[in-house]
């Protein structure tokens, strides 16, 4: 039995259904994940970092931390280009090595590269290429594939449908069906944007949505609206931005803003992100000239409970009186 | 009227007024950084935003207060975020109320029509193609005579007798160059500069530390934003190598890769093989280019917040251990401060000069047989 490591950060939210299901379905290969973020993974990250990386990075070290002991390979894909237009982030970039080379004693990484810019077909084969790492046969891994293709298919049919990656995680994969609450009428709506391994882990981003949501609030996140919506949506800053996270967040503050169907929007950044600093500026600007009141919330690995709350809670009230004021009128 | 300005970086400003007066524009020259040009720029700028945006910002300022009204500067295909500022600045100061026009050059490899347009829009006196051509070149010569009297400071710098000679000297040569117009005349002047540099009295016995310097490309050239960090190792007996010169770079990013890039790359290689934007990968090759040829340390400079040389930065730490080289990195931003510094530096050449002996006597083994 292979044990194939996967840490709970960073790419996870996005792509895990695809590779959990895809390894699965290889035969004698079974997938470890680290967890949720817990303050001990946290500080064993902080421990091993370089401190003026971003806290996504710091947890993602932690998670790795985490299982090494645990596994006879690690998963950590070199992702540079998906959609054949912007790449990931650098840190992304250079993910494997920081891990190979900041870190010792480390199990062997599964690096593969995928660039769909030189080569449509870039993901069959990175799959192809762990497939034959795990010397699995043609024939099972091309099923491995396409079983692989269908659950991302339907994680992101759920994302559609106004679920949030944990959530509808655990429903393509564990197979529990719940429905979501309707929203009651005069509620408050917020959009959440931001990258999605801040938003959805739930210790560094100090459960951010759930606290929203306990007052009173629904709401929706960067991963909701639909992707050929999003890819049409259009900002006016000259350039495109290059790294596809950074884009989707500020094409999805563009979409909700421009649709108007959301009461508020909240940008969760981390502390010291350098891509957000510019993304931040731009939403502002395009919050502004749509009149959308609009929070940037900055996090790092200090961040309390009490200060996050007291935010929010700020914020929310703003948002319900000046909403109350307008229905008066 | 039109008046055009364009980023301080180091004495590269010399040039840029040339080739732009030659072109028929009016120059507003941008002032050379300071604490105020970096609180001017902090105001208006993304907190998190690198070092670099924050100067540039600044400098904008200073010089739209003296009238210029049309911007030169640098684009870029990512994934650096260097790329963007363009963008940024030309948002930020048209929110701020100025009315000014920003002209962006994009690497000509990738985007020839932009280069061409750009070069119209700043040729008011009509020159024809061939005499652009020709005052390109020698724009390009002069830049190199700057750049070779520069690498000639850090030899001497360690060596000078009397401190304070070399950088007097240096100054003095430099209005030389500047006030070069013709080929022939540009020649001269850098022969005679590197001739009256030669000519300080130097002590040849010294103990001299060689060390590195690699990192982000605008702090390592603007001597303003790494507080004359050149300066400072050389009046403490260290000759420095800058891995980056603003000649070397643009001939990579807008023509070919040379000989010299590839090497980089291909050291850079077994640690780093993807290209993470900015110059992450080429700190990591020069520093095991520089172990190989013996060099005692490596300073890596960079802006706070930068990623890719955070993650080169990881990755230093093992080729550091490899190598056995020590590695110094500065993160710098607005806060950073002079005396912070040096003692840091100090400790850092004490370190340095310790195993240097070491190795003389043949109880340490040289970075270059790792």
């Amino acid at each position: 039995m292979t044990h194939i490591g996967i840490p709970s950060s960073l790419f996870y939210y996005v792509y895990f259904p695809m590779w959990k299901v895809f390894f699965e379905e290889l035969k004698n290969v079974k997938v470890v994940t680290s967890g949720e973020t817990t303050r001990e993974i946290l500080d064993k990250g902080v421990s091993e970092a370089l401190a003026d990386a971003c806290v996504p990075v710091k947890v993602f070290f932690g998670h790795v931390l985490t299982l090494r002991n645990k596994v006879d390979y690690l998963f950590i894909p070199r992702i540079v280009c998906l959609n054949r237009k912007t790449v990931y982030c650098p840190k992304f970039l250079g993910l494997p090595d920081m891990i190979r080379y900041g870190l010792s004693d480390m199990p062997p990484i599964i690096d593969v590269r995928i660039d769909t810019r030189k080569m449509r077909s870039a993901v069959y084969r990175a799959f192809n290429t762990v497939g034959q790492i795990l010397q699995a046969k043609k024939q099972n891994i091309l099923r491995a594939y396409l079983k692989a293709r269908l659950a991302q298919f339907k994680f992101k049919r759920l994302l559609r449908r106004g679920w949030q990656p944990p959530e509808a995680m655990a429903a393509v994969l564990n197979g529990r069906k719940s429905n979501l609450p309707a929203d009651p009428p005069g509620q408050l709506r917020f959009a959440v944007v931001g990258y999605p391994y801040i938003i959805h882990d739930r210790y560094i981003s100090v459960d951010v949505i759930n606290k929203l949501r306990r007052m009173g609030v629904s709401v929706v996140t960067s991963d909701n609206p639909p992707p050929l919506a999003l890819r049409m949506q259009r900002y006016d800053c000259g350039k495109i931005l290059f790294w596809t996270f950074s884009d989707r967040t500020l094409r999805a503050a563009h979409y909700f803003a421009k649709q108007g169907k959301v009461d508020g929007i909240i940008h969760l950044t981390a502390f010291g992100c350098g891509p957000d600093s510019i993304v931040d500026r731009f939403i502002q600007y395009n919050s502004s000239s749509h009149h959308i009141p609009f929070m940037s919330l900055s996090i790092d690995e200090h961040s309390g409970e009490a200060g996050v709350s007291t935010r929010l809670e700020a914020f929310v009230d703003m948002v319900r009186r000046k909403k109350g004021e307008k229905m008066n009128a | 009227m039109r008046k055009v300005t364009f980023p301080h970086v180091g004495e590269s400003y010399r040039t840029f007024k040339m080739l732009l007066n030659d072109l028929g524009n009016e120059v507003i020259l941008p002032p050379r950084p300071s604490r105020r040009t970096l609180n001017l720029g902090v105001q208006h700028v993304p907190e998190f935003a690198c070092l670099p945006l924050k100067i540039l910002m600044g400098t904008y300022l200073e010089t739209l207060e003296r009238g210029a009204n049309v911007i030169v500067t640098s684009g870029g295909v990512g994934p650096c975020r260097a790329g963007l500022y363009a963008e940024v600045h030309k948002k930020v100061l048209h929110d701020m109320g100025y009315q000014v026009e920003m002209i962006v050059f994009e690497p000509p490899r990738l985007h020839p029509i932009n280069f061409i347009r750009n070069v119209h829009k700043l040729n008011p006196a009509r020159l024809s193609i061939k005499a652009i051509i020709e005052c390109i070149k020698r724009a390009w010569r002069k830049l190199q005579a700057l750049d070779n009297v520069e690498k000639a400071t850090h030899v001497i710098r360690p060596k000078e007798i009397r401190q304070g000679d070399t950088s007097r000297t240096y100054k003095k040569v430099l209005e030389w160059i500047d006030s070069a117009y013709t080929m022939d005349e540009i020649v001269e002047a850098e022969k005679a500069a590197l001739e009256e540099l030669h000519n300080i009295p130097q002590d040849p016995e010294r103990m001299i530390l060689k060390v590195g310097i690699v990192g982000e490309i605008y702090v390592l050239l603007e001597p303003a934003s790494n507080l004359e960090i050149e300066e400072m190792l050389g009046n403490m007996g260290v000759e420095v190598e800058r891995s980056m010169f603003l000649t070397g770079w643009t001939r990579d990013n807008t023509w070919k890769e040379t000989v010299q890039g590839m090497t980089v790359k291909e050291a850079a290689e077994p640690y780093l093989p993807e290209l993470i934007g900015g110059h992450g990968r080429d700190s990591i090759g020069n520093t095991v280019l520089y172990a190989k040829r013996n060099f005692d340390g490596v300073i890596q400079l960079a802006p706070f917040t930068c990623i890719p040389e955070i993650v080169a930065r990881t990755i230093l730490t093992s080729v550091s251990k490899d190598y056995n080289i020590p590695v110094l990195t500065f993160f710098l931003d607005e806060q950073t401060g002079k005396a912070g510094m040096a003692t840091r530096l100090e400790a850092f050449v004490d370190l340095m000069k310790r195993k240097k002996t070491k190795i003389k006597q043949n109880k340490l083994l040289p970075a270059s047989s790792f």
